[in-house]
């Protein structure tokens, strides 16, 4: 297929999902906040953090309270990570290679920007509740997968989608596991306390992971929180179950026309696999939870960096490919 | 919904006849609406402009800064042509597309015609549409344009005129074929009952004349855009998407050993033929505009030695300036010494000094058109026009008369709209889809544009202007 289609394709699939998780991560706090005690301040600021947008949002002289970090993480277009800018880049990438996706894709994706277009323009995060929002975000985007998943073919487009789609949920996966991190608990001896389970609980629902862990591990507990959604091979939004899907997909494509052996990209993405595969949870823990997630974050960048290269800028080298007649 | 209040003015009505007669292909249609009440009408309009949303049948707009996408409102009301009347209309295109390509093989090689001085040779040689590095060439099966859509109009009698030929790229096909499907759900039962054929096969033969460009048995096909800013992008990639081929852009081609190869995931592969959505002057920045970023460097070249075959063939443009447009019932006696089956518009030339001084004196009752603009841009409506607008068209005129052509205004058709007042007569033209491979075929069906606004002659999308599906009869 066509570099520069490939290359769409990818980045739709990343879009998507990052819409999707942002989706999640708001929802993480609004339920948190719901049960928090009235003594205690709803904290805003980890959102901000965690999503790696600390800097811009100092600089632009918004203040960490509710309706703004709502704001910023969901209709503001100057974000380029919020949520109507992932879904407007998901649909400009859909509309590039528009005769490359199944006619549902498209239209479903197309009422999603229009909606979320319209909901902005109404200035819907005035509004109390805006779980329901969320909600249909969520479940339109789901749709879109569902789609996907019993009409697309196995093909090479559907691979690439896949892979950044992973790719993405690894990443996000990680930020998520981060805003715990940056939620401050009043003080470091209530580790432990009813507080700190809350927390843990709210971050399990937001990944649709709670009902699941509840299952394999039981109590709450801190340490088996992060192996459930760092090292679990099984669930689906664990950073390693992640890797061992993408790098499923990079597999697929790299393998069609391989002469020598395994590209940089293959090789920078086994390697975050095997280090998932051979990490044991305290490994996590005592190389700090935040500074192992933020070494995961830093490999999926060399990953896609590498991808770019091998796949999408065939351009810059392309007297060195071989020629297929 | 009743018609009682319907308007008749002087122009011909597609529906009604002067006396307010039903006209019979028309029966069945005006019953089924007559028996809709216009809450319902209004309701089939509304899911109409619902579906092209969430379809994204959107266009962009030039020169608009605000709404970048915009749907070209679909009337919900059909526009039907029997089939007697569209038989002589097809008749007149192959015609007319017959004789306009020998007429390009002929001036980029013997120039017999303009020998003869049958053309002004240097009406042709000094056109800036007429491409030097065409000169000399044959196209792939000499075929130059494969793919045009000529505006048609009515004028007071009902007879077809044409008004222009559009043999570079004409866009549009993609809302006959979209606004088909919408207006199917609209009306399923009378499909049936009146007979309309199908259009939705134009993919299908739009890909085989393309591959029947190539000596290869499986060539390898791509429709090729300037890109998602382009107006008729949507148009782009609905065409690739339905023929089922690659949607490529100039970055993603690249030229070796005058060969044409798309950059793939894995590597180079060669492409053979192009249905080119871009312009001329801009395919090759090292042939023609070296500032064009849309284009390929070198693709001229690899056309050049016959590898690979661009649909419609580089130069056609030349025959569609407004001015050669005057000659062209003399091309068809010429070429085929036949008699012209569809009429022209009667077309002064501003170049000619009996001509100008004609339209110099009657600017207020004509249109003005510069001969090589389009989409309604640089053109002036005589009796809509004020003072200053006559005054200063009479400027550019003699400043540059080789520039413009005039001719009377026409009193274009109308046909039953809906609109906020009910169902009123609007003007419609008329663009029917011709492709020419192996043989010459007339789509039956067109784009019918309408122009929305009251008494408005201007049917242009970018100038407010709407679509109509287009009905074409078995009997």
């Amino acid at each position: 297929m066509l570099s520069r289609v490939a290359n769409s394709i990818y980045w739709l699939g990343r879009y998507l999902e990052r819409a999707e998780n942002y989706a999640r991560f708001i929802d993480v706090n609004i339920n948190l906040s719901m049960d928090l005690p009235p003594d205690l301040n709803e904290q805003w600021e980890p959102l901000v953090k965690a999503t790696g947008s600390f800097e811009s949002f100092k600089t632009r002289g918004l203040s960490f309270d509710r309706k703004q970090v709502i704001h910023f993480l969901t209709f503001d277009t100057e974000n380029l990570n919020s949520i109507i800018s992932s879904v407007t880049f998901a649909r400009e990438n859909a509309r590039i290679i528009r005769e490359n996706l199944t006619k549902e894709t498209w239209e479903k994706l197309n009422e999603l920007y229009h909606f979320v277009k319209k909901k902005a323009i109404k200035k819907e995060w005035k509004a109390e509740d805006l779980r329901e929002f969320f909600e249909s975000v969520k479940n339109q985007i789901l749709l879109i997968y569902g789609l996907a998943e019993s009409t697309v073919a196995r093909s090479e487009s559907w691979h690439f989608r896949q892979l950044g789609m992973y790719l993405e949920r690894a990443d996000m996966s990680s930020r998520i596991l981060d805003v715990k991190y940056h939620i401050l608990l009043p003080s470091p001896n209530m580790i432990g306390t009813p507080l700190d389970f809350l927390h843990w609980t709210a971050l399990l629902k937001s990944v649709t992971a709670f009902n699941t862990y509840r299952r394999l591990y039981g109590n709450i507990d801190s340490s088996n929180v992060v192996e459930f959604l760092v090292l679990n091979g099984t669930f689906p939004r664990s950073i390693y179950y992640c890797m061992l899907e993408a790098e499923k997909s990079l597999q697929k494509i790299s393998a069609e026309g391989r002469s020598g052996g395994r590209n940089s990209a293959e090789k920078a993405l086994g390697e975050l696999r095997s280090k998932l595969e051979f990490d044991d949870v305290t490994d996590v823990i005592n190389s700090g939870l935040h500074e192992y997630l933020d070494e995961v974050q830093l490999k999926i960048i060399k990953i896609s960096n590498e991808i770019d290269k091998n796949f999408f800028q065939i351009k810059h080298n392309f007297i060195t490919q071989k020629i297929e007649q | 919904m009743d018609l009682q209040s319907y308007e008749f003015s002087a122009n011909f009505d597609e529906m009604f006849d002067t006396g307010g007669k039903c006209r019979g292909h028309y029966q069945e249609l005006l019953s089924l609406i007559k028996k809709t009440s216009s809450k319902k009408l209004g309701q089939l309009q509304f899911s109409a402009n619902k579906t092209q949303v969430a379809m994204g049948m959107t266009f962009n707009v030039y020169h608009d800064s605000q709404g970048t996408e915009k749907i070209l409102h679909l009337d919900i009301v059909p526009r039907v042509i029997p089939n007697a009347e569209w038989s002589m209309l097809a008749a007149g295109l192959k015609q007319r597309i017959k004789a306009l390509n020998l007429f390009l093989q002929d001036i980029y090689n013997d120039r017999q015609i303009l020998k003869d001085g049958i053309v002004p040779e240097e009406l042709i040689l000094n056109s800036k549409d007429y491409l030097e590095p065409c000169i000399g060439l044959t196209p792939p099966k000499g075929i130059w344009c494969h793919i045009t859509g000529t505006d048609l109009v009515r004028d007071k009698s009902g007879e077809y005129y044409i008004l222009e030929d559009n043999l570079r790229c004409p866009s549009g096909v993609s809302y006959m074929l979209e606004s088909r499907e919408i207006i199917k759900r609209a009306y399923p039962e009378l499909f049936n009952e009146l007979g309309v054929m199908p259009v939705s096969d134009y993919p299908a033969k739009l890909l085989k004349m393309l591959q029947f460009l190539s000596q290869k048995d499986k060539p390898v096909v791509g429709v090729l855009t300037p890109g998602i800013y382009n107006s008729a992008y949507f148009e782009h990639s609905y065409l690739a998407l339905q023929m089922g081929v690659e949607l490529v852009s100039g970055v993603d081609l690249v030229v070796k050993d005058k060969k044409v190869y798309m950059q793939t995931t894995k590597g180079l592969q060669q492409i053979d033929v192009l249905y080119r959505r871009i312009d001329d002057t801009f395919l090759d920045p090292l042939t023609f505009n070296p500032d064009s970023m849309l284009g390929v460097p070198g693709i001229f070249e690899a056309y050049k030695a016959g590898n690979i075959a661009f649909a419609n063939a580089p130069g056609t443009g030349v025959a569609d300036d407004k001015a050669v447009y005057a000659y062209v019932p003399r091309i068809i006696q010429y070429y085929l010494n036949e008699e012209p089956i569809l009429k022209n518009v009667p077309t002064y030339l501003c170049r000619e000094k009996e001509d100008r001084k004609y339209v110099l004196d009657n600017i207020e009752a004509l249109v003005v058109k510069e001969t090589n603009a389009a989409g309604g841009y640089g053109m002036l409506i005589g009796p809509k026009a004020t003072k200053e607008e006559h005054e200063k068209f009479r400027e550019l005129i003699k400043n540059n008369p080789n520039n413009y052509i005039a001719q009377p205004t026409l009193s274009l058709s109308t046909v039953p709209t809906l609109t906020e007042q009910g169902l009123e007569g609007r003007h419609v033209d008329l663009r029917p889809y011709i492709l020419y491979g192996e043989d010459i075929e007339v789509i039956p069906g067109a784009l019918t544009r309408v122009a929305l606004k009251k008494g408005s002659l201007v049917v242009n999308s970018s100038q407010g202007g709407g679509s109509k599906d287009t009905w074409v009869l078995y009997k």
